[in-house]
């Protein structure tokens, strides 16, 4: 698909950059983070590809993504990035920009019942809030 | 030093067995600490927004209330408590436009002054007992237990709240030979557990712990060995799903690292409680191989 620059979506890039200071631009697309992520072969786009797009500024293929919705913030991916961006920061600003339109990823009263009693409360609270708006 | 302890939520509740076998081990080697008796749930995971910061109020005020008990640093059990303490800290100690707001926010509380250093359990071992100490205190070395340390990501990423390097983890395997353990090294040591992925896409938890413990059975280990309530749920709570799923993996026991001190120093089996464990509930392997 072509990509002219009157498809950059600046604002969708500006809301990114307020929520992550992290500097998406800056990445040169080595796909170290996807190589190094534990949950990659779950996600519909690889790390790589999300800042790819965020950078093409393609707002609506990127919010349509499953990837971030994978991602567990372990922060493997920043660790070994040779520019030094902070990706969990990128996705959780992808995760926020749909969470603050209330849209829950999760739902508490669609648990199962064995989800509710071996659970670490930890799981809930870092679940709900990466995942609930 | 005057030293705070930081429960958090899962250690009075599902994770009893780190926060017993912890402490007693520590009024074995000696250490002297106290609980703080005023805490709030730290928030489990720091927060990633730079544009708000309403989710380092919990953090902070824990932080001040040892600051309140006039303790100089505050340790806790919970990998995602340090992260998320450690994390707050770092922040507002290099942001002071940040701390100010935080502060004017709290205006019932006394002002954070960013003094209070954050530790984890396995720093405060190294740091302030040292190896050294900690194994000549040992009454019943892990002689022959092969281990495989499993540090996830909260104590090793990112970098500024690092206990030890994230590519070359040592910390726990410096643990494992001070109470005569033998460290096996997997691959996947510092590989995330899923986390709260349990929550949202339980597949991608089970596939990558199903990872961590491939890797540690080729390894050669007999058990894992953990700091993590989280870790403890996706590999241990949801092996039978692991085990069930992937044949080539046989079901392995996992232990708090504390646990494993315990049994080392020769406390009494009630302060392990190797019931609340799972998949081995007696925690045989373990003291099997305590002589």
């Amino acid at each position: 698909m072509p990509i002219s620059s009157r498809d950059i979506d600046k604002s969708f890039q500006n809301k990114v950059e307020e929520i992550a200071s992290a500097d998406f631009r800056r990445c040169m697309q080595c796909g170290q983070c996807t190589g190094m992520c534990p949950v990659v072969e779950q996600m519909d786009f690889t790390p790589r590809q999300i800042m790819h797009l965020i950078q093409f500024g393609q707002f609506e293929r990127v919010s349509q993504a499953r990837s971030y919705w994978t991602c567990a913030a372990c922060h493997s991916c920043m660790v070994n990035c040779p520019r030094d961006i902070d990706i969990p920061q990128v996705m959780e600003a992808m995760r926020l920009l749909v969470l603050r339109d209330n849209e829950d990823q999760v739902h508490p009263n669609k648990l199962s019942p064995e989800q509710l009693r071996e659970m670490p409360q930890i799981a809930f609270v870092s679940g709900f809030r990466k995942l609930t708006a | 030093m005057k030293l705070a302890y930081y429960p958090g939520c899962t250690l009075k509740t599902k994770a009893r067995n780190l926060e017993e076998s912890a402490l007693a081990g520590l009024r074995e080697l000696g250490v002297e600490f106290i609980e703080l008796d005023q805490w709030n749930c730290c928030g489990a995971v720091y927060s990633l927004a730079t544009d708000d910061l309403i989710h380092q109020v919990a953090p902070l005020r824990n932080l001040i209330r040892v600051q309140q008990e006039e303790c100089d640093a505050v340790f806790t059990l919970c990998s995602q408590c340090y992260n998320t303490l450690a994390r707050a800290n770092v922040r507002v100690n290099e942001n002071a436009e940040d701390l100010k707001t935080l502060n004017t926010f709290m205006d019932e509380e006394p002002d954070y002054g960013g003094s209070v250093t954050v530790m984890h359990f396995l720093t405060l071992l190294r740091d302030v007992v040292g190896w050294d100490k900690l194994k000549s205190a040992v009454k019943k070395p892990l002689k022959g237990l092969k281990v495989a340390p499993t540090y996830g990501c909260s104590l090793i990423r990112p970098d500024p709240v690092a206990i030890t390097p994230n590519n070359t983890p040592v910390i726990m395997a410096e643990f494992l030979e001070a109470v005569g353990a033998e460290p096996v090294q997997s691959p996947d040591s510092n590989t995330c557990c899923g986390s709260f992925q349990a929550l949202g896409n339980p597949d991608a938890a089970l596939e990558t712990s199903g990872r961590i413990l491939r890797s540690a059975q080729k390894a050669g280990a007999q058990a894992l060995v953990l700091s993590c309530p989280m870790c403890d749920y996706n590999l241990g709570r949801r092996q039978p799903a692991i085990v069930e799923k992937y044949e080539e993996i046989n079901e392995m026991p996992v232990y708090y690292f504390t646990q494993l001190l315990a049994v080392a120093l020769g406390l009494e089996a009630d302060v392990c409680r190797f019931d609340l464990n799972s998949p081995e509930k007696d925690g045989n392997t373990l003291t099997a191989a305590a002589v």
